[in-house]
């Protein structure tokens, strides 16, 4: 008798866990599939914002003309590069770059270049630094310092390591990133896209 | 006990940070900033909200043994839905909050109220006690947030008052656990000054 109330007890916890995972899952499925459309939307709008900020005005879809190009000497293309254009003429590329370098984890940076190969303007697209020390480097007062600098000229890394990049106060390290994220971009451009598509 | 003080006891009675002391993971983790701490605090309340709700609807189905799994799995569901809806609808917040929804789930208080309160008493007070408990869970979080953006960058809820660059130790690890303690002992000492009854 009390082998089979045991058992009674085990099958109706295997039915009622069963249970819940079964409706849990369902739940999560549908709305997987109804938010599967403005997550992505949202993901593109955000790249398109992005784009649009540090390159010149354009009058293409950058997006649609995506091509990739090598980090700087390896093989394989890896860097995501969307071309603006002006009346069919090339006026900048959008670099979606990257370092590992960063206090935690990756930093994405789009990177704008104009055709004389000078960072136009450059937006944080996705980092997990600390809030409101690193995260400071999505804010004006440390970007703006990248508006317009030729790369040839102005050295890429921390007034500490004899740069040119004035550091964020207590986020040295994210600041050191932000301008590899820079040099990656530049150095894959200049190697890549300078040699081959000759500027305007 | 009626609603209201059911609703009210998450404030300053049982506030879970404050007194209980539970969910110190995203209490330290986000609280640099007042912003950071409302977000968090109101997704909280809304998974809060809905698992105290399921719960205390499928409490009697449920067998004692595997409630805890089972309320893990709805609370865990609860918390990607919120993380879905948001990425979609609403990505601008979702930029800000994206790395603490996940945190959630392993929030304690969560956890412990399905457990203790919404596994025990009926659909309205579960409803009542999450929401309290949830509002309280904010509102806890928003005065850390604040005293750590006042004394760590000079500014509340992003605008700066004072300029300069603030107390650096406040942004970080150390500041939180510092603030919390000050502001723990603050509301304890307020707590037994008005209500001497409570222990």
């Amino acid at each position: 008798m009390a082998n089979n109330k045991q058992e009674i007890s085990f099958w109706k916890m295997v039915i009622s866990l069963a249970l819940v995972t079964l409706i849990s899952s369902a739940t999560l499925g549908v709305v997987y599939e109804v938010t599967k459309e403005p997550i992505a939307a949202a993901k593109l709008a955000k790249q398109i914002r992005a784009i649009s900020q540090v390159v010149p005005s354009y009058d293409n879809q950058p997006v649609d003309d995506m091509f990739k190009i090598a980090v700087d000497d390896q093989k394989e293309d890896s860097l995501e590069v969307f071309p603006a254009k002006k009346d069919g003429e090339t006026v900048g590329w959008a670099i979606k770059s990257y370092s590992p370098k960063g206090y935690s984890g990756m930093i994405w940076v789009m990177v704008g270049l104009n055709t004389d190969f000078e960072i136009f303007n450059t937006y944080v697209l996705e980092h997990k630094e600390t809030p409101g020390l690193g995260s400071k480097m999505t804010e004006p007062e440390f970007n703006n310092q990248f508006q317009e600098v030729d790369p040839s000229v102005f050295n890429l890394k921390v007034e500490k390591d004899g740069g040119d990049i004035d550091a964020l106060t207590g986020a040295t390290i994210t600041s050191r990133a932000f301008g590899d994220a820079l040099q990656r971009a530049f150095n894959s451009a200049e190697m890549n896209i300078k040699t081959h598509e000759p500027a305007q | 006990m009626n609603q209201l003080s059911n609703f009210k006891k998450g404030f300053f009675k049982e506030n879970a940070v404050f007194v209980q002391l539970l969910g110190m993971c995203p209490t330290l983790g986000v609280t640099s900033t007042a912003i950071n701490g409302l977000g968090m605090g109101l997704a909280t309340t809304f998974v809060l909200l809905m698992s105290s709700l399921v719960v205390s609807v499928v409490k009697e189905y449920i067998p004692a043994k595997v409630r805890i799994p089972s309320y893990i799995v709805i609370i865990a569901s609860f918390v990607t839905v919120v993380d879905l809806v948001m990425a979609g609808y609403l990505p601008a917040l979702h930029e800000q909050l994206g790395l603490f929804i996940p945190l959630i789930v392993v929030n304690c208080l969560v956890l412990g109220r399905a457990e203790s309160y919404a596994s025990r008493q009926s659909i309205v007070s579960s409803v009542v006690d999450g929401l309290g408990m949830g509002l309280g869970f904010t509102m806890a979080l928003v005065m850390l947030g604040m005293l750590r953006e006042l004394l760590g960058s000079f500014s509340l809820f992003g605008f700066k008052l004072v300029e300069g660059d603030g107390i650096l130790m406040f942004v970080l690890a150390p500041g939180a656990f510092i603030a919390l303690g000050l502001l723990t002992a603050l509301i304890n000492h307020l707590r037994k000054r008005f209500n001497p009854a409570s222990k």
